[in-house]
């Protein structure tokens, strides 16, 4: 025990040793600094907010999913534990909104349908050069995965610090960040027809991507602020949701396992004593 | 193996079966009557953990198959409907995802205890170089697992990760097409890496078998390095070290569920979240954690060396890296086995895991200044410790005396505070 | 220091009762872990959320006429969906129930031990409508239709004759054809499931 002890803290010594020669590190992230926001899913008892989940499907369908897919998203997500809690039949009616095509039918011909619950969520463009085609040459990403497709350089220490407070939300803090990230262009900074700056992306100072939020674009019912920053926070977790929607079974069954395997370790540290209490090692 | 335990069937049956396989006799003297030096501390658990991890992702990689679909056009669809559709398919995912780190953090320490402690050197040679081939396929099957969720990173990593060999003179380029069935990463090498990345977990139980049988037939090694000399040495593998080994994998579960419930993404790439893609590659290509000190002493060899270019040069030196661990109980010319004992290997050994842990961070840095020649430096100090370090210190180093035997050791503490030792020895 | 030494040899006296019961609970808390830990394993092959989605299938059967059949998917199973002619049904409400190897409708949309009459095999109201699960009961072969000695399905896997109202009447399968949950939503739409 005292020689794992004593080793132990050799360990730390070489790791603290790093944390000394590489400060370099520290400077090494890429992209634009990503601030830390508040998730009501963030945590180890972490869990959605059901009714920001619902504001930030309605942000993603009436503004993201004219450009935007949900390709892995079904209609049937939407009603299922663990996602924004919506009822079966809300969830059959959305689903009557959009066309969905399906064939042959007995002519050979294929034909549109209304959506049923078990549908995914049609894309808005029939393939990547369409969607090109409508873009100006830009391809506006699926968004199923988005949120966890996205991720910034922590550095160290950061990062192992990360490991310990249980640091996953990078991809919403990523999205709201972009999403509230459009400001002025700075005097000397160029931006391209087309192009909008924004301090939020990771993959320049500018994008494609116009500015898709504006106060009071959406109308929320229950009285949520109606701001670009509210609407930013929504559709990020929202977007979590989609990209991770197990994540609250996820944590409440990972509480239970964490407790019944501290309970059975304590149990086997004290059996283990006793079946070791007679022999000196 | 069997030669270790007093097993003498009772029953009917058992004489019946014990006369034509006697497998009872084989596992008591492997696992229950087997004698184990009675000093073995935590760091002895890693073996039995690395084999707990193993036996994991094997079953939760063979139910992982039942859902998956290896097709370039289907795969990645299918690793979302695991995660989305099939029930607890989220949790055998993750399980399995974070089991390989899990896997390779218990190797490493592994691996490390066995060089602390001089566990390669005679007469355990056979087990150790057992060991380091367990630990290249398990690295090649960690690779081509990766490659199968078809992401950005599973098709660029291999795409990199083969074009390795084509740094072999002549026959390079054919070799590498070879590999892909094609003439880039496609659908017929995601089919073979499937094959492949199912079939060497098995042949990995089959070495370890070996690795076992080796070190069952020499003794195990211990802290002190001292042979085992009698039977006041040892304590039976039953129940002493099940219940040691199975109360350090209970703790290493905690650690792994750590991982798996709160922070399933955190080891791997946000980049494989993006379906393949081979028009565009990724702003960084960074391997998974464990291959980072490898792929550092890959990226070191920037110039040509004599006749060798710095390409095959690069693949030389990380291949050699993993080379030198099997001719290392030959460059070891201590007769002392336990750093323990040795004051000076003890310095280098520090100093060996310090340089290894700065090349997993140089591997995962841009390939510029200053980290380039950061990264020389220490894979030229990665392999002075095997290549100068070692083979000298057998001759300059005096090391301390050793006990007389495991018993004495263990009772060797100092007279004075031997009611503490023991209370505190009890706690452990 | 002695403190810590009376607790020991306190433990130590209490020994037998303490420490079986030390090892029974780690045990028996092992046994429960190891439970729960193999559910998740077992319930993976179970159908999953996309396969339980699709569930149930509207049926458009407009186009069917008179001594016409289609056959529909449903769960993975042809579902045989038949516009009986008068014929048939008078066929098949002649037979006396006596007479029937398997005396049960095997109909899931009544109580269980409803008799295999003709109008408890047949669509609620319209009888013209045998809806099924066209899968032979006894290996599960898909049967032949209009065929067999009893003018209805035949199976030739292993020879199994069914009437024309789905019922099993001579061969090897020991029930009727199984008949899914399923009702018109209007005349000419059936929702299966």
């Amino acid at each position: 025990m005292k020689n794992l002890l004593t080793n132990s803290a050799r360990a730390l010594a070489v790791v603290a040793g790093v944390a000394l020669a590489a400060p370099a590190a520290l400077a090494a992230g890429d992209g634009p600094v990503v601030e830390r926001q508040q998730w009501s899913f963030s945590g180890p008892f972490g869990q959605y907010d059901k009714q920001q989940l619902q504001r930030g499907f309605q942000v993603y369908k009436e503004v993201c999913a004219s450009c935007h897919g949900l390709k892995y998203v079904a209609f049937r997500n939407l009603s299922e534990e663990g996602g924004p809690g919506f009822s079966e039949d809300e969830v059959k009616a959305l689903a009557k909104e959009y066309f969905i095509v399906d064939g042959p039918d007995s002519e050979g011909e294929m034909f549109e349908r209304e959506g049923k619950p078990f549908d995914l969520f049609p894309s808005p463009f029939a393939n990547e050069q369409a969607a090109r085609a409508s873009n100006n040459g830009s391809y506006p990403p699926d968004l199923s995965l988005m949120a966890k497709a996205r991720a910034v350089k922590r550095g160290f220490p950061l990062f192992v610090v990360d490991v310990f407070t249980q640091y996953q939300e990078n991809g919403p803090d990523y999205l709201y960040g972009l999403l509230t990230g459009y400001h002025e262009a700075p005097e000397g900074v160029e931006v391209a027809d087309g192009q909008y700056y924004n301090t939020g992306y990771v993959g320049g100072t500018a994008l494609s991507m116009a500015p898709p939020l504006s106060e009071e674009i959406v109308e929320y019912t229950d009285g949520t602020p109606m701001t670009v920053d509210q609407y930013a926070r929504d559709v990020s977790a929202f977007l979590m949701w989609t990209a991770e929607p197990k994540l609250d079974q996820r944590k409440s069954l990972g509480l239970g396992v964490m407790l019944f395997l501290v309970l059975f370790a304590s149990l086997l540290y004290f059996t283990k004593r006793k079946i070791w209490r007679n022999v000196e090692h | 193996m069997a030669g270790h335990t007093k097993y003498v069937p009772q029953s009917a049956p058992a004489k019946w079966l014990e006369s034509r396989l006697p497998v009872i006799s084989l596992v008591r003297g492997s696992f229950v009557d087997f004698p184990t030096p009675k000093n073995l501390n935590y760091w002895w658990t890693f073996g039995g953990i690395a084999f707990f991890v193993l036996v994991t992702q094997i079953v939760t990689g063979i139910v992982l198959v039942m859902h998956y679909t290896p097709h370039e056009t289907l795969a990645f669809a299918s690793v979302e409907h695991i995660m989305r559709n099939v029930n607890y398919g989220w949790l055998i995912r993750y399980l399995h995802a974070n089991g390989a780190s899990m896997f390779f953090i218990a190797v490493y320490i592994h691996i490390f205890r066995g060089l602390y402690y001089g566990s390669y050197k005679a007469p355990r040679e056979i087990s150790w170089i057992l060991g380091v081939l367990i630990f290249l396929i398990m690295m090649a099957t960690a690779f081509m697992g990766y490659v199968l969720p078809w992401g950005q990173m599973s098709l660029w990593g291999a795409t990199v990760i083969t074009n390795l060999f084509s740094a072999i003179p002549i026959v390079g380029e054919s070799v590498v097409q070879w590999l892909w069935g094609g003439f880039a990463v496609g659908n017929p090498t995601l089919n073979r890496f499937f094959s492949l990345h199912y079939l060497l977990p098995f042949v990995l139980v089959g070495i370890v078998i070996l690795h076992i049988w080796a070190f069952h037939t020499t003794g195990n090694n211990n802290p002190t390095g001292v042979d085992v000399k009698s039977e006041k040495d040892t304590v039976p593998f039953h129940p002493y070290y099940t219940m040691k080994d199975l109360l350090a994998i209970v703790v290493f579960m905690i650690f792994f569920s750590w991982f798996v419930f709160y922070l399933p993404n955190y080891l791997g790439h946000a980049d494989n979240y993006i379906e393949a893609n081979p028009l565009v590659t990724p702003a960084h290509i960074v391997p998974e954690w464990y291959f980072l000190p490898f792929y550092a002493i890959l990226r070191a060899i920037t110039f040509d060396i004599g006749p060798i270019p710095s390409k095959l040069g690069g693949v030389l030196a990380m291949f050699g890296a993993i080379a030198v661990l099997f001719v290392l109980p030959w460059l070891d010319t201590s007769k002392v086995r336990s750093a323990t004992f040795r004051p000076l290997y003890r310095i280098a050994f520090w100093f060996f895991g310090f340089t290894c842990v700065m090349l997993g961070w140089l591997g995962a840095m841009p390939a510029e200044q200053p980290y380039v020649a950061l990264a020389q430096l220490f894979t030229v100090l990665y392999f002075a410790h095997f290549l100068i370090v070692l083979p000298l210190l057998g001759f300059i180093e005096k090391p301390k005396a050793l006990p007389d035997s495991i018993n004495d050791s263990v009772l060797g503490k100092p007279a004075a505070d031997s009611t503490v030792g023991k209370s505190s020895e009890a706690a452990a | 220091m002695f403190r810590e030494d009376a607790t020991l040899e306190q433990t130590n006296t209490a020994e037998p009762t303490r420490r079986d019961f030390l090892y029974i609970a780690t045990g028996a808390v092992g046994v429960v872990g190891t439970g729960a830990l193999v559910w998740p394993f077992i319930h993976q092959m179970n159908p999953d959320a996309s396969a339980l989605a699709l569930a149930s299938i509207e049926v458009d059967v407009s186009a069917v006429e008179e001594g016409q059949s289609i056959t529909v998917m449903w769960r993975g199973k042809p579902v045989f969906v038949r516009h009986r002619t008068d014929k048939e049904i008078a066929e098949a409400t002649s037979v006396a129930i006596d007479d029937l190897p398997d005396r049960n409708a095997r109909n899931a949309n009544l109580p269980e031990d409803a008799q295999a009459t003709d109008p408890n095999r047949s669509a609620e109201g319209k009888e013209p409508w045998l809806v099924m699960i066209g899968i032979c009961t006894h290996l599960g072969c898909v049967p032949l239709g209009e065929a067999g000695d009893f003018g209805g399905w035949f199976c030739p896997c292993h020879g199994s004759h069914y009437d024309t109202a789905g019922r099993i009447r001579s061969g090897p399968a020991p029930e009727n054809m199984l008949i899914p949950p399923f009702k018109f939503t209007d005349d000419e739409t059936i929702l299966i499931g």
